[in-house]
């Protein structure tokens, strides 16, 4: 069946902001899938909140709407556009939720719109649990047995079914709060009751545990003649029982026979038929018994998910952009597979490498969450690596993390003394609890667990990692032994023992470890041995066929495929895992980087090793490596290639953090050079600059010893921002108020040293913090944008709202930060981006940061600029000059654009709220108005937040901020709203003449405000505090306001911008504009 | 241990020696199967071959009872990437490893595999030595090139029954393993030709309702029909079709007296038999992923395959049509006879290994016999 006619305007959602569990794998899909629509020729409109994504550009849709992610906006955007058909599937769960939300109020009958790819009727059915267990039953499936009980008696009824072990889970607890496994009915009836009157709607989920299963997933695809294909198994490492998010997983599966693999295959094609999912791809999990091959369906995504991208990278088959023309009509046999181009899509690609995903997680960003791995997905972001075997593979995929690992580090032992020993008591118990509960270091433990001589056995009934995966780590662990011992005299011998080293994945740095020898000593003695990698391709076949697309893996074989050209070559490296303060606006960079080289003639080099991205996407570049991001493996590829020039600049801290070492290794650079680089990140360097430039900053010193801080702190006087150097995201950045603080934080937060000294600046109070990006080409500068922060310096501006332009500083304090900025750039030598960060207090200007590369902001400034500043800053390293460019004067829009964090506090329970100047969210959103109040509500609703329109606001602010609070408060109270306040600041609000009733504190008595928060009679939070003390106090009103999805403001000056653009929304009625009409 | 592999046209590989040592000769030719290196072992087709297994990672699951498609290993070698001594799965009884030892298979592994298909894609399949004895190159080259090659070659009667035998082994199942069915709850009754069957074959046939008695590759046709069958069916098996002139006249007898269903070599011989000719291919189609259109219905059916040899429609003229088309190469995957209940497929619908796609094939045979019983 050929494309459908009948349709010609598709609108497709997409995912909105960065959360735990979305990230940017579906910008990756949904812009295959705009790709691939608009190549059919349809019209595109495209909802998404996320300014960071590719999708999101202006020429990837033919409207685009910057806007949040709701029913309600697309209900407002389908009666304007009046499109044919929604397109659900590729936007992840916000957009299917949005989606079922606009059927289901009868918006799309009534403009005539259909679903496609997935119908209402089979999303309900893969949603619905219920629906979803009658469905398996219909087909002859299990699900792990189940059901819902209120009081003892269901419980009792239910357990009868389920058997023991049960797991209960409460209803409506984030974070399982109140569950656990009972093993007997003593247990089970003392959890169930504690389990219901945990949950806030009484209810239990009494579940059979299948805990330590083997746990598998299927990639399925289908079209509208009924073909079904499996794109990809994946087996995960870590059994039933950890999220498969926060799952190790392998490509294919590893551990079952072709008869096992049938009866999933056959599960997976009667499954996406009884759901009814038309076309396009899906997801579904299963649990096996170990002991037994028992089958269990655990669930299914009837959409394109995260394992989608894996699958899509793993094998190099186009999921997201195949769905896309499956929903307009084509079949699978219709559509060609792009790296063969002779074979059809409709086929199941096979491999022949190992794929290993590894979570990446920042619990160091959380101190106090629970870093115990469950069900609930707490990593943030992910890494992909390809080798020829399983063992090269994992090794790679950890060296790819960026988390100081190269291999199996040992937690216990000292490796560079010792491979084995005997643990001491105190050791064997942590090393028990360690490989037990399931946990991110995991891993790494097992291989102290060899080291100490467990068996496979034994660590597999603490673990229940399969066998076959333990004999692999053993098998790693083994050589490490042997490899310790080896003398390195120079022989046939060591040749061939250097080549195995390499074949079971270790890194030149590990051996390095092993053998007394830096990284470069390894290598050199490597190379004089004869021992290179060689790059073979990923095909979706096996080698049965050519394959046209260099997507490249490296390997220790014979035969290298990588066919380098001899063309005009620029290599851009990526930026790895997406981790909090490093994410997709980094990936948006780099793949506009090669969208610009690649226009401008380049043949155009990617290297990265996230899966998620669509920088890696063998679409994106000419030329893809899959391959961590590290000395060793990108030193490889560049003597392989031999670039023109290597851009560091767009892939954040991960390729910068190389620069230095590559230039030195002779790997041409381009862009700012690496020594400009270092005196923008050199504190006395840095100094020396602004000196002589007659530029401030606030005060500061650097301390190397608790001692030396408190001298800085007191020439300089309290408060000041205390930091480590060289660090991405206010990685343990602090505000200290006093010196009891201060010694705790140089004593136990951090791990001064002379090579690692703390950072001391003046803070400064209540100023307001800038950011500005501009381009720079040596000899001229031009700004890109100037951002005003909502919040006050201090909360980490990767964590404040932003609006641009700026809206409450006068023209002149601009202009003074333009020439400031042009200055720097200039005397940097800046080629390409640069980002200061300013703190303008009482009008005076403080530089705070300058970092010369592409920062975070420059997917934002983009968008509400209209200029795409990455693809400009590729074409000035590649030697362009601004005026070649056309590029001679700022752009100033009239619109007002404002940038908004999302944070993961929700996944965390036990996690304050509270900002500051350590960056916490995981996402941000845009919102676009004339004007700045209804811009940034906008934003707070594409965040998420509930914005109410009329209620109970609870205020209760921290002295300082009393007099800042009180215009909002008077707003809010002029605009029908009621306010309550705890004591202090009802009465200083009182005294303004303002009503206000007073409410409880937490420590005041009942009825208090959480209380009230509980029984939903507040609708909104104002709550600002200081103080070690006070923040604890207030902590369970913050965590409150959470749970029950209650606007919430932990600043004055967010919470005046919100009462802003509260009322704008009560004056106005909220109007969608796509962003091409805003530039034009 | 050190082994070698050694191809005709002068390609080595060197790698290391697992399961039997020695030498071991025969066609190279590689599966890009992922799953069912067990099955591939013991699939009597392989007669003659060396399979090169594309997937990496071999012997994670080990062997064990249930998985056999023949009661031995036909092949002559098993070359893979990396071979795992460790198994793990709830139904292996033995090593890879112990297993090729005892049926003195010679294996190798930790060489390039990955190479030498890409070879073989490029300068066709072809005969092959490993050795864990001889490691000299030109010694080695030699012994390649004397290997007779498979092209006008009759293995299948080589691979074929002694006599003929009774079959009433069902599908398997996680739960019940392998059913024994009574054959009074079977209704159609069938003579298999054995060409080198695979027992999936057989016990999809049974699946299907079919009591089949399966006969040597050499049987009379008319001791078959004294037999008075519902159908003659066709297996699959080694080598070239064209040698085995004997067994295609003995085909052209059951042409209009009984329905037939041929698989793989079968398909090929019924090919032949009806008066068409056959084509080798550059390095055939091995492995468990190729697409396939089923002619009649447009749908598409993932398939496994096997095969290096390839009826060419042209030759059959307007007796029989295209009843499958490889989507891969357009190759034909099944011919369809105009007028009579004859049809044959070029792929496994046993799968086994594989996807289970095709296993409507099966009753589509007992619905023809159904038709043709009623006439």
């Amino acid at each position: 069946m050929p494309k459908r006619t009948d349709i010609k305007k598709i609108l497709i959602i997409g995912a909105g902001p960065i959360v735990i569990g979305q990230a940017c794998e579906f910008d990756y899909s949904g812009t295959q899938a705009c790709k691939a629509l608009k190549e059919e020729g349809f019209e595109v409109i495209l909802l998404n909140s996320n300014p960071a994504t590719i999708m999101t550009d202006p020429d990837f849709a033919d409207r685009t709407y910057i806007e949040p992610v709701t029913p309600e906006i697309l209900a407002k955007i389908i009666e304007k556009e009046r499109p044919d058909a929604v397109l659900p599937t590729l936007g992840g769960q916000t957009a299917l939720n949005t989606a079922v939300a606009v059927a289901e109020n009868g918006v799309l009958d009534k403009f005539g719109v259909e679903l496609i790819g997935a119908k209402l009727p089979a999303i309900k059915k893969a949603e619905d649990r219920t629906l979803f267990k009658e469905a398996m039953q219909r087909i002859g499936l299990s699900v792990p047995r189940s059901g819902l009980a209120h009081n003892s008696a269901e419980a009792m009824e239910i357990i009868k079914e389920v058997g023991f072990p049960a797991i209960i889970r409460p209803s409506f607890t984030l974070g399982g709060t109140g569950g656990g496994i009972a093993y007997n009915m003593e247990e089970y009836e003392k959890m169930s009751a504690a389990g219901i009157d945990a949950s806030p709607t009484d209810e239990i989920l009494v579940e059979e545990s299948v805990i330590g299963w083997k746990e598998y997933e299927l990639e399925v695809m289908r079209d509208t003649a009924d073909n079904v294909v499996i794109i990809c198994s994946i087996e995960n490492f870590d059994p039933m029982g950890v999220h498969t998010g926060d799952s190790i997983t392998v490509a294919p599966a590893q551990t079952l026979t072709d008869k096992e693999y049938q009866i999933l295959r056959d599960a997976s094609l009667k499954i996406i038929r009884e759901i009814g999912v038309d076309t396009g791809g899906s997801n579904i999990q299963f649990g096996i018994n170990p002991r037994n091959g028992r089958l269990v369906v655990i669930e299914m995504n009837p959409r394109v998910s995260r394992s989608s991208a894996l699958a899509s990278k793993a094998t190099g088959f186009p999921i997201a952009k195949i769905a896309a023309k499956l929903a307009v009509g084509y079949t699978l046999d219709e559509i060609t597979n792009d790296i063969t181009r002779e074979t059809p899509a409709c086929f199941e690609p096979t491999i022949d490498y190992v794929v290993t995903k590894v979570p990446r997680f920042t619990f160091e960003k959380f101190p106090a969450a629970d870093s115990i791995l469950t069900t609930q997905m707490k990593s943030v972001g992910e890494v992909m690596a390809i080798g020829r075997t399983f063992k090269e593979s994992l090794q790679k995929a950890l060296r790819s993390l960026e988390i100081g690992s190269c291999g199996f580090e040992s937690r216990l032992f000292d490796i560079t003394a010792e491979t084995r020993r005997a643990l001491t008591g105190k050791e064997q118990q942590l090393l028990m609890e360690k490989l037990r509960t399931p946990n991110w270091e995991r891993l790494w433990y097992l291989g102290d667990a060899f080291r100490s001589g467990m068996t496979v056995e034994e660590i597999f009934a603490a673990t229940a990692f399969d066998p076959w995966f333990l004999h692999n780590i053993r098998q790693i662990i083994d050589k490490e032994d042997e490899l310790k011992k080896v003398e390195l005299k120079n022989s046939a011998e060591l040749k061939d023992i250097v080549l195995d080293a390499k074949q079971y994945g270790f890194s030149d740095k590990f051996l390095g470890r092993l053998w007394g020898k830096t990284e470069e000593e390894v290598r050199a003695l490597r190379l004089s041995l004869g021992v290179k990698p060689v790059f073979k391709r990923v095909d979706t076949c096996a080698a049965e066929f050519v394959a046209y697309t260099p997507y490249l893996y490296s390997t220790y074989e014979e035969e290298c495929e990588a066919e380098a050209t001899d063309k005009k070559k620029i290599m851009i490296l990526g930026g790895g895992p997406n981790r909090i303060g490093q994410g997709i606006e980094f990936d948006y960079c780099c793949v506009h980087g090669v969208f610009a080289l690649a226009e401008a003639g380049y043949e155009t080099i990617m290297v990265n090793c996230n899966p998620e991205t669509v920088s890696t996407d063998y679409d994106t570049s000419d030329r893809l490596y899959f391959e961590p991001l590290t000395y060793e493996d990108v030193l490889n590829i560049v003597q392989l290639e031999k670039p023109e020039g290597v851009i560091v600049q767009f892939g954040g801290q991960t390729p910068l953090k190389l620069a230095v070492a590559l230039e030195k290794a002779g790997v041409p650079i381009i862009g700012t050079s690496p020594d400009a680089i270092d005196r923008a990140e050199d504190r006395e360097r840095f100094q020396e600059m602004l000196h002589k430039l007659g530029l401030r900053q606030p005060e500061n010193g650097t301390a190397r010893s608790f001692e030396e801080a408190e001298k800085v702190a007191d020439r300089i006087g309290y408060p000041v921002v205390v930091r480590p150097s060289y660090v991405l995201g206010g990685r343990a950045m602090e505000i200290v108020y006093d010196v009891d603080n201060l010694r705790r934080y140089m004593t136990t937060a951090v791990q001064a040293s002379p090579e690692h000294p703390i950072l001391i600046d003046k803070f400064l109070d209540e100023a307001i913090e800038i950011d500005v990006d501009a381009l720079c080409d040596g000899t001229e500068a031009v700004i890109g944008g100037i951002m005003e922060h909502i919040e006050e310096a201090g909360i980490h501006s990767g964590d404040s709202a932003c609006s641009l332009p700026p809206y409450s500083i006068s023209r002149a304090i601009t202009d003074e930060i333009r020439r400031q900025t042009k200055l720097m750039a200039l005397e940097l030598n800046v080629r390409g981006l640069m980002n200061v960060q300013y703190a303008v207090k009482d009008d005076v200007i403080y530089i705070l940061e300058v970092n010369p590369r592409a920062s975070r902001t420059a997917p934002f400034v983009s968008k509400a600029t209209g200029r795409p500043l990455a693809k400009l800053a590729a074409l000035i390293m590649s030697g362009k000059t601004l005026k070649e460019l056309g590029i001679t004067d700022e752009i100033q829009p009239k619109h007002v654009s404002v940038k908004e964090a999302v944070f993961p506090f929700v996944k965390f329970p036990g996690v304050d709220t509270i900002l500051g100047p350590e960056m916490k969210s995981t996402g941000e959103v845009m919102g676009i108005d004339d004007n700045f109040a209804m811009a940034f509500a906008k934003a707070q609703l594409g965040a998420g937040v509930k914005l109410p329109m009329s209620g109970k606001v609870f205020i209760s602010v921290r002295d300082a901020d009393k007099k800042h609070i009180v215009t909002a408060a008077k707003k809010l109270y002029d605009n029908g709203f009621e306010l309550v306040a705890t004591r202090g600041t009802a009465s200083y609000l009182q005294e303004k003449g303002i009503p206000v009733q007073i409410i409880n504190k937490v420590l005041e008595g009942r009825p208090h405000i959480v209380d009230a928060i509980k029984n939903n009679e507040i609708c909104m939070v104002i709550n600002t505090t200081q103080g070690a003390q006070a923040v604890a106090d207030s902590f369970s009103i913050r965590r409150n306001t959470l749970l029950h999805n209650i606007a919430y403001y932990t600043t004055a000056s967010g919470a005046k911008a919100v009462v802003d653009g509260i009322i704008a929304m009560g004056q106005e009625e909220l109007t969608v504009k796509p962003i091409q009409d805003y530039l034009n | 241990m050190k082994a070698v592999l050694a191809l005709a046209d002068g390609r080595i590989f060197k790698g290391r020696s697992f399961g039997a040592s020695g030498e071991a000769t025969g066609e190279v030719v590689f599966n890009t199967a992922m799953t069912g290196y067990q099955e591939v072992l013991t699939d009597p087709s392989y007669k003659g071959q060396m399979v090169t297994m594309t997937y990496t990672q071999m012997g994670n699951t080990g062997i064990n009872p249930e998985d056999i498609e023949s009661k031995q290993l036909y092949l002559s070698g098993f070359i893979v990437k990396e071979y795992h001594d460790h198994y793990s799965n709830w139904r292996a009884t033995m090593s890879l490893d112990a297993y090729l030892k005892e049926n003195g298979v010679v294996g190798i592994q930790g060489l390039d595999t990955r190479a030498l298909t890409r070879h073989l894609r490029d300068h066709g399949a072809q005969n092959g030595i490993i050795s864990t004895t001889d490691f000299d190159p030109e010694s080695l080259v030699k012994k390649a090139r004397g290997i007779p090659s498979m092209a006008g070659l009759d293995l299948a009667s080589g691979v074929s029954t002694d006599k003929p035998y009774h079959w009433t082994q069902g599908l398997w199942d996680l739960e019940g393993g392998y059913p024994e069915v009574d054959p009074k709850n079977l209704k159609y009754k069938v003579v298999a030709y054995d060409f080198g069957i695979k027992y999936n074959i057989l016990r999809c046939l049974v699946d299907a309702g079919c009591d089949v008695t399966v006969v040597p590759a050499t049987f009379p046709a008319e001791e078959a029909l004294a037999m008075n069958p519902d159908g003659i069916f066709l297996s699959n098996g080694p080598g070239d079709p064209e040698p085995l002139v004997k067994v295609q006249e003995e085909i052209r007898k059951f042409v209009g007296k009984k329905p037939i269903f041929g698989i793989c070599l079968g398909h090929q011989l019924l090919g032949l038999a009806l008066g068409g000719k056959t084509v080798k291919l550059k390095f055939g189609n091995h492995g468990s992923n190729l697409p396939v259109m089923d002619m009649e219905t447009r749908k598409v059916e993932i398939t496994a395959q096997n095969h290096g040899f390839a009826v060419d429609l042209d030759s059959l003229g307007d007796v029989a049509c295209l009843g499958h088309e490889n989507l891969n190469d357009q190759t034909v995957e099944g011919i369809r006879h105009c007028k009579l209940p004859i049809y044959s497929v070029q792929h496994h619908p046993e799968a086994s290994p594989g996807p289970h796609d095709s296993h409507y094939l099966f009753a589509r045979f007992t619905q023809l016999m159904e038709c043709h019983k009623a006439l």
